[in-house]
């Protein structure tokens, strides 16, 4: 077994018990990195000096006889979140030079906690895309293939990177942020696990704002288990964040092994959409199953404005981002293109700056808002929001949890569905309504389509309920036995 | 649904965003065509129900209304694209 082949408990084990150093573990990994990053493009930027320097740091606090939670442990952060010192791109041109001279509340945790940052991993534009062909570095490869093609297929998005280099073994664990399916839907793709939690549960402070009312910060990791680690670090109270939750941090890594015995979970009718293909309505009666197996009851329930969260977010998101993203004005940070007046200056240097779908997003955004249009389009979807949260409330008073499948599809290849825009969108048509409703989702591998692509199970709780997400994603898990491994992983054959 | 050109070169200068003339008719049709699809809103009877912005709980907390920070003007200004002493600079603004 190689030192990247384990999961974050298992390497954390390891440096317990002096099995090996935090310094071979990271070499470990950055040679994995150097040997894999040219063909996957999962890292934006490789911090290897300082990844190293940070883990013989850890290695002394472990000779020390003293460790936190994630001491000498090798993580990628997304480039969403605000490194002090290190260059933060959000995958955008416009922000190809930008250096923070602050650190994000999440990664100054993970770092308290004893964290080694390899570097900083690819995603989508501003976090927008669901297929992460949208950067300005270039798109990210799913490290999956379908069984006997070469056709390169993508991660998912807005956040490639991190599952894809986690699928592939690059780091142990990584963050991400989700704003409407980004953490999901990529860990699904990628064969992996990831959770969004409720929202308010990880500060916002320092992350690179798309679009306020959704983002969320979490984690993405190879087990269930591994998360509840990474997730312990990044959440708490931030008085920073004006929407941060003051309200203590549980046991996560605890909760995974409780019983879901009697726990009842809510099987939504609206979301077997009459184009959904029969390998994932299998897969998804089997988690039913499996759940049933574990003690679970087993409800049908109704949400009934599910249709529309997709419209809604569309909507809503990019009026956020229209509004977020006026601070990109050439004069403060990022990138400038001269122009003889301010307004020119402005125009030049956002045109330049930003790429086609992020400018699509701020068109859409600045027109919904824009007056003769706000009743119409941005108000009626603020009511449509509050009903999508009682359709949740209403169901959460019968259950206590959801089960559904993460995505429509398993990963597309690269290039498609890259005609229409609205196509694009439909890939989050199961993790949508959960950001509208800002409580948690967790994503599991439940197994592989007939070509060899992961599936991924979501199960969506009440707020701040990520505990029984986490019982209930290790009786999954344990079910499934995912054991597949994509066919670009460090340590395989190239 | 297609919109206007000047439909298009509206918005764009209230987001100010440059957009070329060659650029005009592909978002009038992509534009168009999200704008067609999030329209489907309209179908629903929303009679009485309440907006919502976000999902908080509560009001939005307030803090002290103290000083917390400062003396960072070099931080402030370390990423400026460009700068004159402690400002940043721009075009002349005022004739």
């Amino acid at each position: 077994m190689m030192l990247t082949d384990l999961s974050l408990a298992g390497a954390l084990r390891g440096l317990e018990r002096r099995e090996f150093s935090s310094r071979e573990l990271t070499q470990a990994h950055l040679e994995a990195i150097e040997q894999l990053n040219p063909r996957l493009n999962a890292f934006i930027t490789v911090t290897g000096e300082q990844a190293l320097e940070a883990a013989e740091a850890a290695d002394r606090t472990r000779a020390g006889g003293e460790a936190a939670a994630l001491t000498g442990a090798p993580l990628g952060i997304k480039d969403l979140f605000c490194t002090e010192g290190v260059r933060t791109t959000a995958a955008s041109r416009i922000l190809q030079n930008f250096v923070p001279p602050y650190e994000s509340t999440v990664t100054a945790q993970l770092k308290r906690d004893g964290a080694v940052v390899l570097g900083k991993t690819n995603l989508d534009e501003f976090a927008m895309g669901s297929s992460n062909m949208n950067s300005a570095y270039g798109p990210v490869e799913n490290p999956w293939q379908r069984r006997g093609e070469v056709a390169r297929r993508v991660p998912g998005g807005a956040a490639g990177g991190p599952p894809a280099a986690v699928a592939a073994r690059l780091p142990r664990g990584a963050t991400g942020t989700d704003t409407g399916g980004s953490i999901r839907q990529p860990a699904s793709f990628c064969g992996i696990v990831g959770i969004k939690p409720t929202y308010g549960r990880c500060s916002r402070w320092g992350v690179v704002a798309f679009a306020s009312s959704l983002d969320q910060a979490g984690p993405l990791a190879r087990t269930v288990e591994d998360c509840a680690i990474l997730l312990g670090s990044m959440a708490g109270f931030d008085p920073k964040d004006s929407t941060s939750v003051d309200r203590p941090v549980p046991d996560y890594r605890a909760a995974c092994g409780c019983s879901v015995k009697g726990l009842r979970i809510g099987v939504p009718v609206e979301y077997r959409s009459p184009g959904m293909s029969a390998e994932i309505e299998a897969l998804w009666r089997q988690g039913v199953d499996w759940l049933r197996e574990a003690g679970c009851e087993i409800v049908d329930v109704s949400l009934p404005h599910t249709k529309y969260g997709l419209a809604t977010y569309y909507i809503v998101a990019p009026a956020e981002c229209s509004s977020n993203l006026a601070r990109y004005d050439g004069v403060r940070f990022g990138e400038r293109v001269e122009g003889e007046t301010l307004d020119a200056l402005y125009e030049r240097s956002r045109a330049a700056g930003f790429g086609p779908e992020v400018r699509r997003r701020i068109l859409i955004g600045t027109y919904v808002l824009s007056s003769g249009y706000y009743d119409a389009f941005y108000l009626r979807a603020q009511k449509v929001r509050s009903l999508i949260l009682r359709d949740f409330s209403e169901a959460f008073q019968r259950v206590d949890a959801l089960l559904t499948p993460t995505a429509p599809s398993a990963a597309f290849a690269q290039g498609e569905k890259m005609d229409d825009p609205v196509t694009m969108y439909l890939n989050d048509i199961f993790t949508v309504p959960a950001s509208m409703a800002g409580i948690p989702g967790l994503s599991v591998p439940g197994g592989l389509d007939e070509a060899g692509l992961p599936l991924g199970l979501q199960l969506l709780g009440r707020p701040f309920d990520e505990e029984s997400l986490f019982a209930l994603g290790s009786v999954l898990e344990k079910a499934a036995g995912f054991t597949h491994l994509p066919a670009v992983r460090a340590g395989a054959a190239s | 649904m297609s919109l206007e050109p000047a439909t298009v070169r509206r918005i764009a200068k209230l987001a100010r965003l440059g957009i070329d003339d060659a650029e005009i008719a592909q978002l009038q049709v992509e534009l168009g065509g999200i704008l067609g699809w999030i329209e489907q809103l309209s179908e629903l009877d929303v009679e009485g129900v309440e907006p919502i912005s976000g999902v908080g709980q509560a009001a939005l907390r307030m803090r002290a209304d103290v000083v917390t920070d400062g003396a960072t003007r070099e931080a402030v200004l370390s990423n400026a694209p460009d700068r004159a002493g402690p400002f940043f600079s721009v075009p002349k603004v005022v004739e």
